[in-house]
């Protein structure tokens, strides 16, 4: 009964998003006052509706219902409750009506905290997530319903894929879709500014906050998902350009182009039409993404069971999304009146050019994507497109706007002087050189790419940095002055300075890995030692275990430096029994910023095991430069200018004391 | 700078840049992608030696053989042809013999062997690559019971 209830839910979900689909649109044409507050309404019970049902769910997962198919096939009644949790996203329905709850909680979100916006764009904008809501509310039930119950209840699930039977399942896939979902906001922002033919500063000002806040989850989810893949896949690679990854990448790139532009519209009215096609461009590409994981054109193992209707239910919906916004931006972009100039060397030119590479190079991340299935749709021969292609041409392209991401905040708006930035920014340069030197002294040599990559690195940190120090005055003024202007600064500035320092700490931790890491295969019997960057590993044997759910072979490793004993790591094998299906546990050890990273092979005939240890240097500097960038995007985001500087209706004071009548 | 001028340096460098980068690309397509082989295309492909492919198939029951230290054989065939690979490292979990797998990398010159650097085994106890499974099937060999794959 309780199933039921939620299938209704979300069916209900669909009418009243049918609803807000087209009523506040009338509204606002109308200047009907009463039919643009359905929306708000509207939109607010279409979240709860979803809540309820996705609520279900998750009872039917916890409770171990074997009787709905959903569950069956994706839990044991044997599993940790956590994965019992993250279980019910952890395969094709569930996730689908995850992403539908994402969507319709933004739409609460702009419901809730629009009251500042003009009430035509709201009821339009909320018109617009709704219809979204609704596609993917019926994809979902057509094709898709996790609500559909077995005729005999099994007495037992098939287990959850043992790979996602980790903490990753409960994080990386709902950080992913706020992010990726939350572009929606964006997307809905732009059609709605499109319908009305109106779009000013405000507008982008409007935006900034969802985009910042989006662009924010993407970031930790994409981050999130990397780490997991490095750490449960027993491979030690913490990137594969794969299909899969690539649809998160592109719409992350878009995304960061799309903040860089609405700053420039926001600030000098420019660049208004290319922001909102930036705005549309962005979810189509989280759209095409989602098209891209649950169709099942991919093979990946985030493809659960693949389903053809499915496919192209999920490529009609972006077609007719995709395209019905681009045919509106065709019909109505020459309406938009074009904003401020500026020369090329300025603040605007530097974020044009930011715009251009970050599209460039999302475009070429989307052409290695796509290529192989347009060939092999054409001509039938399969390549594969794989991390050469990638790393030479994504690689080459961004060269050039990693060597500008200093610049661009000491450049002045309208009209910059590049030569002075150029000898403010030569401290920067020279650290960078030092840092460069002191790696080429510390390996005695190296490639020289490598030690350009991390000199660029240690200067885009250093460049980062300088914009606070000049705008501070330190050295010029007494410290406290200094301190004081420094706090004096908008938020804005050190959510910048943040972000870019993440990218330098991110670019050197990707260059130090893939050029100083090492890798050791060896067979090793208790007792024997292997020497892995620094330290020395000693196999002391294996020993037999179990778990929940499966069991496992454990190998136990003493690491020890110079002779001394340092730290010891288990690194594992295991079976999960109801799926017949071995993983791989690696062991990890962090000494600061760097790995050892230990992966169990086949046993030997001989009572030896095959031992795969990588020494990945400075490997954390991914991640933590990933997390330094939220940083910046959480600090921006709580900036005075985003929270009051959008016109906002004065509060109503309420006396403290009813007047006596 | 007059009005059109700035326009026109802008419109220029990004027209420039957006060149180089549709070159840039195609000369990766040339250079850095893979091709995709079971076994019985080869004597067709006329490979140059050292040339990077993709080569699928499933794993010969019995050919799995452990040499010294790291260094493991084993074919790969479409049931028809069969390809010895040489391959020196850990086999991903899910490599089986009479499963389905694709091995990354090249002959050397004139080598009948094929030196994989990659090996890969999917996730899924029924997981056969989709490029096998097509080829496989292109090939008129029945996959049985694992037809229903990914």
């Amino acid at each position: 009964m309780i199933i039921e209830l939620g299938h209704y839910a979300l069916v209900l979900a669909l009418g009243v998003s049918l609803l807000q689909a087209v009523l506040p649109i009338i509204g606002a044409l109308r200047g009907d006052r009463a039919l643009m507050e359905i929306g708000t309404v509207a939109a607010k019970a279409t979240f709860l509706l979803v809540a309820i049902s996705f609520g279900v769910l998750t009872y039917a997962h916890v409770t171990s219902d074997f009787s709905v198919q959903n569950v069956w096939e994706n839990s044991h009644s044997q599993i940790p409750l956590i994965y019992k949790f993250s279980g019910v996203w952890g395969n094709h329905e569930g996730s689908m009506l995850l992403w539908v709850l994402i969507l319709t909680f933004f739409s609460a979100l702009v419901a809730l905290f629009g009251d500042n916006l003009p009430e035509t764009l709201k009821a339009n904008v909320l018109a617009v997530q709704a219809w979204i809501a609704a596609a993917f509310s019926l994809f979902i039930l057509l094709t898709s319903n996790p609500f559909n119950r077995l005729l005999d209840a099994p007495g037992e699930g098939q287990d959850l894929n043992p790979v996602l039977q980790d903490i990753g399942l409960a994080i990386h896939p709902p950080l992913l879709y706020l992010g990726y979902v939350g572009f929606s906001v964006c997307f809905s922002f732009a059609i709605a500014a499109l319908i009305e033919g109106r779009l000013d500063a405000a507008w982008a000002r409007w935006v900034r906050p969802w985009t910042l806040a989006a662009w924010t989850c993407l970031t930790a989810g994409i981050a999130m998902g990397s780490y997991w893949a490095y750490y449960e896949l027993g491979w030690g690679g913490w990137w594969f350009w794969d299909p899969v990854e690539n649809a998160s990448f592109i719409p992350w790139l878009a995304g960061t182009a799309l903040l860089h532009s609405a700053l420039v519209m926001e600030k000098r009215e420019a660049l208004k039409i290319w922001t909102v096609l930036l705005a549309i461009m962005t979810f189509s590409m989280s759209l095409l993404g989602t098209f891209l994981v649950r169709s099942g054109v991919l093979t990946s193992v985030h493809a659960f069971a693949t389903d053809p209707t499915r496919g192209v239910f999920i490529l009609m919906i972006l077609i007719l999304f995709i395209g019905g916004a681009l045919s509106l931006f065709a019909f109505r972009a020459a309406r938009l009146k074009a904003g401020g100039l500026f020369a090329p060397i300025s603040r605007e030119g530097a974020l044009v050019f930011n715009n251009l590479i970050l599209t460039t190079a999302a475009a070429t991340v989307l052409t290695g994507t796509l290529y192989p299935l347009a060939l092999e749709a054409v001509t039938g021969s399969k390549i594969s497109v794989g991390p050469p292609f990638f790393n030479m041409t994504f690689g080459l392209l961004m060269l050039p706007l990693l060597l500008a991401v200093p610049f661009g905040p000491l450049l002045a708006w309208k009209r910059g002087d590049l030569l002075g930035v150029g000898q403010r920014l030569f401290a920067a340069v020279a650290i960078g050189l030092v840092v460069g030197s002191a790696i080429y002294y510390a390996q005695n040599g190296g490639p020289i790419m490598a030690l350009f990559g991390i000199a660029l690195g240690a200067y885009m940190i250093a460049g980062s940095l300088t914009e606070l120090y000049l705008r501070s005055g330190l050295g010029k003024v007494t410290g406290a002055v200094a301190l004081r202007r420094l706090s004096g600064l908008p938020r804005s500035v050190f959510g910048t300075a943040l972000a870019h320092i993440g990218l330098g700490i991110t670019l050197i931790g990707i260059v130090a890995v893939t050029a100083f890491e090492t890798e050791h295969i060896v067979e090793m019997k208790p007792g024997m030692t292997t020497d892995a960057g620094g330290y020395t590993l000693r196999f002391d044997g294996l020993r037999n275990g179990n778990g929940p759910n499966y069991s496992e072979e454990s190998g136990h490793f003493t690491i020890s430096r110079a002779g001394v004993a340092v730290a010891d790591v288990w690194s594992s094998k295991r079976f999960y029994t109801a799926r017949r299906m071995p993983t791989t546990e690696a062991g990890i050890r962090t000494f600061g910023t760097s790995q050892l990273y230990v992966s169990l092979g086949d046993g030997m005939a001989d009572g030896g095991v095959v031992v795969r240890i990588w020494w990945k240097p400075m490997i954390l500097c991914i991640w933590g430069g990933a997390l330094f960038m939220m940083a910046g995007g959480a600090v921006s985001l709580s900036d005075r200018r985003l929270r009051i500087g959008a016109p906002a209706r004065a509060r109503k004071k309420k006396p403290l004391l009813e007047p006596a009548e | 700078m007059t009005r059109k001028q700035k326009r026109l340096a802008i419109i220029g460098g990004g027209v420039t840049f957006i060149v180089a980068a549709v070159l840039l690309v195609m000369f990766a397509f040339s250079q850095a992608i893979a091709y995709f082989y079971v076994p019985g295309d080869l004597a067709k492909a006329h490979l140059a030696p050292g040339t990077r492919i993709r080569l699928g198939g499933l794993v010969e029951n019995g050919s799995l053989k452990r040499g010294d230290g790291m260094t493991i054989t084993f074919s790969v065939t479409d049931t028809l042809d069969r390809v010895p690979v040489t391959y020196t490292g850990i086999l991903p979990d899910l490599f089986r013999e009479g499963q389905g797998v694709v091995a990354e990398g090249s002959f050397k010159d004139g080598s009948p062997v094929f030196v994989a650097d990659t090996v890969l085994a999917k996730h899924d106890e029924t997981y056969m690559p989709k490029d096998v499974a097509d080829r496989l099937k292109a090939q008129g060999v029945s996959l049985g019971g694992k037809e229903n794959i990914q």
